[in-house]
Order: structure tokens, then C-alpha cells, then sequence
């Protein structure tokens, strides 16, 4: 490979700047300003702050409200990147199939891709509304008394649905494009090795779609722990008080809500470390079982 | 056993493009047939109905004694080696050997006998426990190999399998390839368009032509009585010459040039008369009549080919380096090794 020199040693950093300072900007900052503020009590009228070294954290570590946050997030996270995944990698096994009108089916599964989060809450919310979604009507055909925002499990099932519902389609994407990047005539090999399809899927192409299948996951964990912050503030309602929250809601509920900046800092700085320990446990103990060609 | 039989099997694509256009084929038990043609002859999708990999349009295809059309590639009983091997690249070779036996329901001790043997048979025990990646070509190209004989199928499919292999490797794996399929006795179809290839493995060659079968035969039949033009251009290096010739009686004559006179009877009027270069020679006497304008030479080391012109016509000539030469030679054509074809349906007239 050919590699290049720069005539100045300077170029390459003037180069980086401009990702340096956002990440500078928009991260080392604000998780220095986090980590130095979980450390002291804020006057909630903003007129000045006290040190109270590990009391905050002493605080949320004994509040059994954050356990119980702590625990949906959990619950949420496996059965969203679990149904997201698993439902994506059917649906892109089946459209890999279709020979007619492939592209009208593809971009139907993907343009729900296009919808933002918060609408995407906002779509689940009118959907399982009391009075008016259709699915709380067809639960009730089922005599199922679903109150989305009032009962925490009905939420709760409502802002899974509406999460996978939103994941699918970027899922999809990758897993399409992982399945045609398996060479061709591997699968036809295996198919006069290997009479059963259903066999053949688990044997050959599964594995062949590890790669993309653990980049996915790391995505898929990312978004249902983070990224559906809207989809979870539209389903409550703003009445997060009785329904199921994420840790990362709950952080912006008790900072900003609830005044508490010194709290929310230190849910934050917990959160960190979950976010660094889960890096770790991915890179080093899941991408060691993945086969790369 | 591992007789195939191909009756009327056609292969219609949409919108009506026919690649292959009614081929009938009978291959005996053991023997290995290579389809050869220029690409897109249709070769390929032939071998892979054959398989199973295409459906049958139209037609029947008969492995052993059972009508295989319907039947899907696992139940065919055959295996097939493909141009880029297309090994399982999460396996073992071990594993890549034992995929088909497992899932036809070989028991253990079978599948373990059977790896060793292929391996120890294409000299692959020290890579079984490597994965593919960490071969090179000509090692894959092996287990490839390996992964259709544990199998003991009726038939081995070969699709250009040396085709990704550099000239060297390529000719001591033919040989290879000839001498296994010698040993195990196994019926083996073979698609290439390389025709040296095609001539040094077949027992019968089949040439392919626009979906179409030009010419059955083994390879000497086919060198020294091709059916057709194609064939002729298409099977032997260098191409043998044709030209365009008027017969009239004994006499043959290439524009005013009379290159022979020893014409079969039935021959008459405007032929393509095709000459091997190697049946061409430089003239003992200097009044053969026939004189070749030297256009450019080629050393082959033990050959030489002189390229030139008579009467305007392109021929090339296959002689001993060491003859003398010069920019205009007087040439001889050997008048028992001429072949002669119909000028406008290019098939062959003589015997």
C-alpha cells in the first residue's frame, strides 16, 4: 500500500481540527462539566453550589426509583435490539428472495426510516391511544383493557412496538446488503451440500452475517438505550411519574424537571461508565466470536 | 450409475433470450466430457441445470436412471466444483470436507474416514484444521476438489475451475484433475473455454456455439475432422487458417493463386478451405506457385509462426526456427490435410 507523507507535520493536525474541536466541544466539555457538577449540590434558583462530594451519587444509588428505571431500560434495550434485529433479518431474508418488484418492496420496508423519533412516538401514541388507536381497539376486541400512559406494562408494551417499528427498516438496510455481499456461488454450494433451506440459513449464511449482525447489535443497543429519548417523552405524556422511563429520560426528568442538576450530573457520569463498560465487554468478548473475512 | 442423459433441454430466459437451444447429450458412465465454447455460448447454464442451480425450461435431464428435473441440487447426487471455489469460509478445511456428508446423515466414523482419504489423496492433511483464508489458491482449489469426492457422487460438475489459478498451477492441476478422475472411475462434466484445456482433459469434447451443439467427438476427431468453421477457428493454437477458395475440378485456387489441386469429387464452386498452420511448409523447389508476404514472426521457441498474406488472405504457417527465410517465401500445403467448408453455411463438405 502506498503511503503517504506530508510535507509539513503540521498538516495533519490542521487536518483533525475540525473533528477535534467538536468532539471537544460537544463531548470532553460537557462530560468534564458532568463529572465536576455530580459532585456538588445546585442551588435550584441557579444561586450557587455547594461540594458534597459522593452524595449524590450515594442519593440515586439509594433511590429505588432509579433501580426501577435502571431495570426498563435493561428490559427495554434486549427486547427492542432482540425483536428489532430478529424481525429485520426475516423480513431482509425474505425480500433477498423476491424477484419481482424488489425495489417497490425494499423501499417500502425502508422509508420508515425516514421518520424522526419524536414522530415516531408521536404516531405510537395516536395508535395506542385510550380513545381513539386502533390498537387499543383491537386489544380490547381481544378483551385487553390497554391505557397506554396510564398503566406502566400497557406503556411500556406500546413504547417497545413503536421502537422496533422504527428500527426495522435501518436494520433491514444492513442485513440486505450484508446477504448480497455473501458470494453467490457459497450458497449455491451450499445448497447441493445441504437439502434443508431452513439448515442451510443457520449453517452458512448466519455466520457469514455475523459481521454485520454484531455491528448491528452495537447500533441496536446504542439506539434503544439513547436515541429514544423523544419516543419515550411523547408516550408519557410528560407524566413520567407512573410510567416506565429510560435512564437517559430520567436524567433530563430530574435535571430539568425536576431541578436537581447536581442529581441528573451524577446519573450521567453512571451512565458513562455503563456505556464504557458495555464497549469493552462488546469489542473485546462478542467481536472475538465473529468470523471476518 | 452415473450415466447422464440430456434430451431436447432448453433454456429460455424473459423476454424471450433463448441461451440454450435444444441440446441432446449422452454421457456414459465414467466418462469425462468437457463443454467448451466461446462465453456466453450457454456452457455454463448447461452444467448448472445440470445441477439444479437453473431451472429446466423445457426438455429432460437423466442422472443415472432417475428424471432429475424437479429434483433439488442436494438430491441429485452430484458435486460440483466451482471457479472461485466457493468454500464455507467460517469452516475448517475438515469442516468444509465434512458440511455435505453431515447433513446427509453420514455416520461419524464414515464422514471421519472419508475426510482423511480425500485429504491424504490431494495432499491436504497438514491444512485440515485451517480455515480458507489462510490457503492459497491452488490449496482451495484442492479442497474444493476434496469437498465433491468425499461425497461419492454420481457425477462431478467442474465450472471453470482452474480459470482463477496462474499457468503454471493450472497445467499440474489438470493433470491432477485428469488422474483422480481416472482413479475413481466418476462421470465428470467439465465447462471451460480454454480449448487446450478442453483437448488435454476430455475423453469427448462437446463444442458449444450460440446455445447450440457444433460438434461431438474426441478430441483428435475433433482437430483433425472439425464440423464447422467455428470449430475449426475455435479448437487448436495457433487458429487453423480459412480461406476463401474457388474449386473448379481438381484445381484449387485462392484468388489467382492455385494453392493445390488435389480437390475430393463433389467439391465445387466457392468453399472456405481451412489449412493447420503446422500442415503449411516453406516450398523445397522455389516454383511452388504459392508465395507468402511475411507480415511478422513469432518465436515460440521450438515453433516459429510466420504470419503473412497470399493473395491478400491471412495465413499463418508452423515451422522449424531453424529454416532460413525472407520477405517473400514460397510455401507447400500438404494436399491430404486440407479441410473444406461451405462458404456460406460453414458446415464441413469433405469426408
Amino acid at each position: 500500500m502506498k503511503r503517504v507523507q506530508f510535507q509539513s507535520r503540521w498538516v495533519p493536525y490542521v487536518l483533525l481540527l475540525p473533528q477535534l474541536t467538536i468532539v471537544c466541544l460537544f463531548f470532553l466539555w460537557p462530560a468534564g462539566e458532568a463529572i465536576r457538577s455530580s459532585f456538588y449540590l445546585e442551588d435550584p434558583f441557579g444561586f450557587g453550589s455547594t461540594f458534597v462530594g459522593l452524595d449524590n451519587f450515594k442519593t440515586i444509588l439509594s433511590d429505588p426509583e432509579y433501580f426501577k428505571a435502571a431495570a426498563f431500560t435493561a428490559v427495554f434495550t434486549f427486547l427492542v435490539a432482540f425483536f428489532a434485529l430478529s424481525l429485520s433479518l426475516l423480513l431482509a431474508v425474505k425480500a433477498d428472495k423476491v424477484v419481482k418488484g424488489a425495489t417497490v418492496y425494499k423501499t417500502l420496508i425502508i422509508w420508515v426510516y425516514a421518520v424522526a423519533p419524536p414522530v415516531t412516538g408521536l404516531i405510537g401514541a395516536m395508535l395506542f391511544d385510550v380513545n381513539i388507536g386502533p390498537f387499543t381497539h383491537l386489544a380490547h376486541d381481544f378483551g385487553w383493557d390497554m391505557r397506554v400512559g396510564v398503566n406502566y406494562y400497557d406503556t411500556a408494551f406500546a413504547m417497545v412496538v413503536a421502537a422496533v417499528w422504527n428500527q426495522i427498516p435501518i436494520n433491514f438496510i444492513y442485513f440486505l446488503s450484508g446477504l448480497q455481499s455473501i458470494p453467490k456461488a457459497v450458497q449455491e454450494a451450499a445448497s447441493i451440500d445441504c437439502r434443508s433451506s431452513f439448515k442451510r440459513f443457520w449453517t452458512v449464511t448466519f455466520p457469514l452475517l455475523a459481521p454485520t449482525g454484531f455491528f448491528m447489535l452495537v447500533i441496536n443497543i446504542t439506539y434503544a438505550m439513547f436515541d429514544t429519548f423523544g419516543l419515550v417523552d411523547v408516550m408519557t405524556k410528560n407524566e413520567p411519574a407512573n410510567n416506565p422511563v429510560t435512564l437517559v429520560y430520567k436524567v433530563y426528568a430530574d435535571g430539568f424537571r425536576g431541578n436537581d442538576l447536581g442529581g441528573s450530573s451524577a446519573q450521567s457520569v453512571v451512565l458513562m461508565i455503563v456505556v464504557f463498560a458495555l464497549t469493552i465487554v462488546q469489542f473485546r468478548f462478542v467481536e472475538r466470536r465473529v468470523h471476518y473475512n | 450409475m452415473g450415466r447422464i442423459h440430456l434430451e431436447a433441454v432448453r433454456k429460455t430466459y424473459a423476454g424471450n433470450l433463448e441461451v440454450v437451444k435444444g441440446v441432446d447429450l449422452d454421457i456414459a458412465d465414467g466418462e469425462f466430457i468437457v463443454l467448451v465454447g466461446p462465453s456466453g455460448c450457454g456452457k455454463s447454464t448447461l452444467l448448472r441445470m445440470i445441477a439444479g442451480l437453473e431451472t429446466i425450461t423445457s426438455g429432460t435431464i437423466t442422472i443415472g436412471e432417475r428424471v432429475v428435473n424437479k429434483l433439488d441440487p442436494a438430491d441429485r447426487n452430484i458435486a460440483m466444483v466451482f471457479q472461485n471455489y466457493a468454500l464455507y469460509p467460517h469452516m475448517s478445511v475438515y469442516e468444509n470436507l465434512a458440511y455435505g456428508l453431515r447433513n446427509h446423515g453420514t455416520p461419524k466414523s464414515e464422514i471421519e474416514a472419508r475426510v482423511q482419504e480425500a485429504a491424504r489423496m490431494l495432499q491436504l492433511e497438514p491444512y485440515l484444521t485451517r480455515k480458507p483464508r489462510a490457503l492459497s489458491g491452488g490449496q482451495r482449489q484442492r479442497v474444493a476438489m476434496g469437498r465433491a469426492i468425499v461425497r461419492k457422487p454420481d457425477a462431478f460438475l467442474f465450472d471453470e475451475p482452474l480459470s482463477n489459478l496462474d499457468a503454471k498451477l493450472r497445467v499440474s492441476m489438470r493433470g491432477e484433475i485428469r488422474q483422480l478422475q481416472r482413479r475413481l472411475g466418476t462421470t465428470a462434466v467439465y465447462v471451460t473455454h480454454d480449448q487446450l484445456e478442453a483437448m488435454t482433459l476430455a475423453d469427448r469434447l462437446v463444442v458449444l456455439n450460440g446455445g447450440q451443439i457444433e460438434q461431438i467427438g474426441t478430441p483428435l476427431e475433433v482437430y483433425h475432422a472439425p464440423a464447422s468453421t467455428f470449430v475449426a477457428g475455435f479448437i487448436g493454437s495457433p487458429a487453423m487458417n480459412l480461406l476463401p477458395a474457388e474449386v473448379s475440378g481438381q484445381d484449387i485456387r485462392v484468388g489467382q493463386t492455385r494453392v493445390a489441386s488435389c480437390a475430393p469429387e463433389g467439391i465445387a464452386g466457392a468453399v472456405t478451405l481451412g489449412v493447420r498452420p503446422e500442415d503449411v511448409t516453406l516450398a523445397r523447389d522455389a516454383s511452388s506457385g504459392v508465395s507468402l508476404k511475411i507480415s511478422y514472426i513469432e518465436e515460440l521457441g521450438a515453433q516459429r509462426l510466420v504470419h503473412g498474406t497470399v493473395e491478400g488472405q491471412q495465413l499463418t504457417m508452423a515451422i522449424s526456427p531453424s529454416e532460413p527465410l525472407s520477405d517473400t517465401v514460397e510455401i507447400a500445403i500438404a494436399s491430404d490435410k486440407l479441410h473444406f467448408f461451405g462458404s456460406d453455411s460453414g458446415a464441413r463438405l469433405n469426408r
